[in-house]
């Protein structure tokens, strides 16, 4: 059997966007040591319907750290204290008996808070309607293999494309920017050579969408800090190359 | 009075399709603006299939119960995707794919779909490819493969251990431009709880808005589900916690026949429960097969740690059992031995509930550095979740509820038996039999939303030009909105329920998992088919939901979907009990051969049991489509 923890938590509640909030105290006893942590959720959940109290709504789906639906402020850190870690894979080994731990959710005002720890993240879909795709209908395209892409073009495209938009960039961030998020969308299809027709107009058009939403960047890296897939920097330094370039080429084809 | 009429088109299996797609109605470019597609789920399946048809020209509204369509359970898959390529130059073909796949099915699934299914999985590539899916490359830039359970050629295509969320990716970015364009109509966090009829055809859905709480119409000239399978039923699988069988169970109710709801698959390397707090269950992919040796102490009392196991008193039981195939048994067989031995109290593990799977020998062989490459994400997310290293101690697994090869009925259109509703993917129940192979869950889903429905679907309306979408104040659609929120309300009306809604879930999943789960026989499934409407009857009395109807609720949400399993499951139960043999994923104690191996019966069930609802105090009545097979000759498998 596991070891058992004696915890006490600081849980955010919150009816809706525009209610006023407040922290519920609560104890959570006996808690597994091999059980993630929303699994320690669920617990408090059950716990809170025993004594009639309606149960703390959170966000979760796969519980795999793949499908991005998790992801809360733990003690401050997005998806807590565990490297390249999503929430749901965050296990309770890595807490001490006794500990309090302060759960919330991400905070920026492109991602306002629904209900207690769940937010509305659908900023990051209208960033990805503005261009995040390569445009090809179904049933236009050539044999896979006619399109020669080197490995480590293939690979770097991975690394960008593993991104799975929880968030916890723009929750870790001092401005609530959201460049690591859309840099990791444009590296991998910008370094794509199918992705080259629509590349300019992607960049600028997703780079200026991400602007009416989200902060600027200020360099912090703590978005990559709080990376479950620790996507790298680099993607924001070779979005911002794509960026600046984006400004003449687009002129120039648009003249053409 | 239903007739199962699978419409296989006439002539050799190789010219069906081709055939099919001439002779379907078409709906001119122009026309296609004029009709108003509903498209349900937006996994692999759902996703393609309202970008696909968005592209042709229809109006599409597309629903999910996430926040954004990106959540889909496909995006779990690891392994990758098969397509008949042959760019291995190894002897595949569209024949070898369509025939490894009915013979993996165990022969129970219709020959024409599969063989579609064959053709249209090289087109599948293609495009992906196309849209910027990051597949695995050589270094010559050229596509790399690699073989998958079940296969002796190397036909995967993959992206890392990540095939499925590219996958999806690449399906929600076409969907994201249609939506750009304004040619789809996203609807997120929508729950649909019912399918509506008129005059026998489906004309809309309707949803419940999860953050407000609004019950309301949405009408359509056709209704396309794409909601994943049913495994959540046994409570604990690898399938996300949304995952629910409502759309279809609603459906079901609405007079579409379920198929062959006994046929689950279990997968073999999963990750064994830590304790009754454990929500889900975590794959591990099934290449660590390759590698790793399966064994479990031969005493049941052993008390010492792997490492002080003496050689000579481990029991290797796959290696020993196949000497052919050894680890590398298909998915049933090894799950079902992984079983055997746990039942005999030789489980490992503090609840005694797994066997090892160690790489002991790999590293001694290849070196941790080789086995690090091949594996290394694997072994981090393993120690993640247990806290215990793969290299030095071995990993404990065992076999967890993972896909789900029944579904509801459909025709070679992949429409169900209500005219004008349609299941796609996991959803239906056509291709891949009573088991499926690996790597074919990813191919299906797109097959049939890329290049299957946007050409039937327009048979079914071409002939409907002109005709207005039922109007959502009809009484057909009032009345359902209606029921809908009655029946939502109901739960948080009830005032003194003893269990929330997790409690009577897990109840059900140890009853279904108990006695139709890896093995079943007559008198488990007749227990099972006594318990289960105790226990809905408790459930529908007792269950305690707090909060208001009127906003987020959670717990709202899972009551519905519950409530739903807790009919389907007694189907599921009664499905398995009817099948006295056992192919695929079906396992009847009874018909096994004399060594223990699974015995099917083709005299008495190469058929398809499709099942029609009575009403919910009527036992319901099944329908047979016979399968025929003219291409593939049935044998019995044997990995011995």
């Amino acid at each position: 059997m596991s070891k058992m923890l004696n915890l006490k938590l600081k849980i955010w509640r919150q009816d809706g966007p525009h209610s006023q909030g407040a922290f519920l105290e609560v104890d959570a006893n006996d808690i597994p040591e091999d059980a993630s942590f929303l699994e320690m959720l669920d617990v408090v959940n059950e716990r809170l319907i025993d004594d009639d109290v309606e149960p703390v709504t959170f966000a979760h789906d796969c519980r795999e750290g793949i499908c991005g639906t998790c992801g809360v402020m733990i003690n401050g850190q997005a998806h807590g204290p565990e490297k390249a870690t999503a929430t749901c894979q965050l296990h309770m080994r890595k807490f001490n008996a006794g500990d309090e731990i302060v759960i919330e959710p991400w905070k920026a005002q492109s991602f306002p808070v629904l209900k207690d720890l769940m937010v509305d993240r659908r900023a990051f879909d209208r960033i990805v309607e503005a261009g995040g795709y390569i445009s090809a209908p179904t049933g236009t395209a050539p044999d896979a293999n006619e399109i020669l892409i080197p490995k480590e073009v293939a690979d770097t495209a991975m690394d960008a494309a593993a991104c799975i938009g929880c968030g916890a960039c723009v929750a870790a961030c001092p401005n609530s920017a959201a460049q690591l998020f859309t840099s990791a969308k444009l590296a991998h299809l910008n370094v794509l050579p199918q992705g080259q027709p629509e590349r300019w107009k992607r960049t600028e058009n997703m780079v200026e969408t991400m602007e009416d939403f989200f902060g600027a960047c200020t360099n912090h890296g703590e978005c990559h800090e709080a990376c479950p897939k620790e996507i790298p920097l680099d993607f924001i330094a070779m979005m911002n190359r794509d960026y600046m370039k984006s400004k003449t080429k687009n002129r120039s084809l648009s003249s053409q | 009075m239903v007739t199962l009429d699978a419409k296989i088109p006439d002539g050799p299996i190789a010219e069906k399709w081709d055939n099919h797609k001439f002779s379907v109605k078409l709906v001119n470019p122009a026309n296609k603006r004029r009709f108003d597609v509903i498209v349900v789920g937006t996994g692999l399946a759902g996703a393609s299939a309202a970008a696909s048809l968005a592209e042709l020209g229809y109006n599409v509204k597309v629903f999910t119960y996430h926040d954004s369509p990106r959540r889909a359970h496909s995006i779990a898959a690891q392994g990758g995707v098969n397509a008949a390529k042959n760019y291995r130059n190894d002897g595949d073909s569209v024949h070898r794919l369509f025939y490894d796949t009915v013979k993996g099915g165990d022969y129970r699934s219709r020959e024409a779909n599969v063989h579609r299914l064959a053709q249209v999985s090289v087109d599948i590539i293609d495009q992906c490819a196309a849209q910027g899916v990051p597949f695995a490359r050589e270094y010559g830039g050229l596509l790399a493969n690699r073989s998958f359970g079940g296969a002796q050629v190397s036909r995967t295509f993959y992206a890392r251990g990540q095939t499925g969320q590219q996958l999806l990716i690449g399906a929600y970015q076409a969907l994201a431009a249609q939506i750009a364009l304004g040619r789809v109509t996203l609807y997120n966090r929508s729950d649909v709880l019912d399918v509506v009829k008129k005059d026998g055809e489906a004309v809309g859905i309707v949803t419940r808005d999860m953050l407000t709480g609004e019950v309301s119409a949405h009408s359509g000239h056709a209704v396309v589900l794409a909601t994943g399978g049913y495994g959540n039923v046994y409570y604990l699988s690898t399938n996300a916690m949304m995952c629910n069988v409502s759309a279809s169970w609603r459906a079901h109710r609405k007079g579409a026949l379920f198929a062959n709801p006994c046929y689950t698959q279990i997968h073999p390397t999963c990750i064994p429960a830590a304790d009754e707090f454990q929500s889900k269950l975590t794959l591990m992919s099934e290449s660590l097969r390759n590698d790793g040796r399966i064994w479990v102490p031969r005493d049941s009392d052993e008390a010492r740690g792997a490492d002080q196991v003496p050689e000579d008193e481990r029991y290797y039981y796959l290696e020993e059992k196949y000497p052919a195939f050894g680890n590398l048994v298909p998915r049933d067989v090894a799950s079902r031995n992984a079983k055997t031995v746990v039942d005999e109290g030789r489980g490992v593990g503090p609840l005694k509930n797994g066997v090892y799977l160690d790489f002991a020998a790999a590293i001694a062989r290849d070196g941790v550095e080789a086995v690090k490459e091949r594996y290394g994400n694997l072994f981090d997310m393993y120690e993640r979740i247990t806290g215990e290293d793969p290299y030095t101690v071995p990993m404990r697994i065992y076999p967890a509820t993972h896909y789900t090869m029944g579904g509801l009925w459909v025709d070679y259109n992949l429409m169900t038996t209500v005219p004008g509703l349609y299941a796609l993917g996991e959803a239906n129940f056509s291709d891949h039999g009573a088991n499926r192979l690996g790597a074919s869950a990813l191919m299906q889903g797109l097959a049939d939303g890329y290049f299957v429905l946007p050409y039937t679907i327009g048979d079914y309306l071409a002939p409907k030009l002109g005709d207005s979408a039922v109007p959502t104040d009809d009484p057909v659609f009032t009345e359902a909105v209606q029921e809908v929120d009655d029946r939502t309300r109901q739960w948080t009306a009830k005032t003194g329920g003893t269990h929330g809604v997790e409690h009577y879930h897990r109840e059900l999943g140890k009853i279904v998992w108990e006695h139709c789960g890896m093995a079943r026989n007559e008198a488990g499934l007749k227990t099972a088919l006594s318990e289960i409407p105790a226990l809905r009857e408790e459930f529908r009395k007792n269950v305690k939901v707090l909060g208001s109807p009127d906003g987020v609720n959670t717990m709202l949400e899972k009551v519905n979907r519950v409530d739903d399993f807790m009919e389907f499951a007694e189907l599921k139960v009664r499905d398995a009990l009817h099948r006295r043999e056992s192919c695929g994923g079906h396992f009847r104690e009874e018909s096994q051969t004399p060594e223990g191996e699974a015995l099917r019966d083709d005299e008495n069930f190469a058929y398809v049991g499709a099942w029609e609802w009575n009403g919910p105090d009527a036992e319901p009545t099944m329908h047979k489509e016979e399968l025929n097979f003219e291409t593939v000759a049935l044998t019995q498998r044997s990995y011995k």
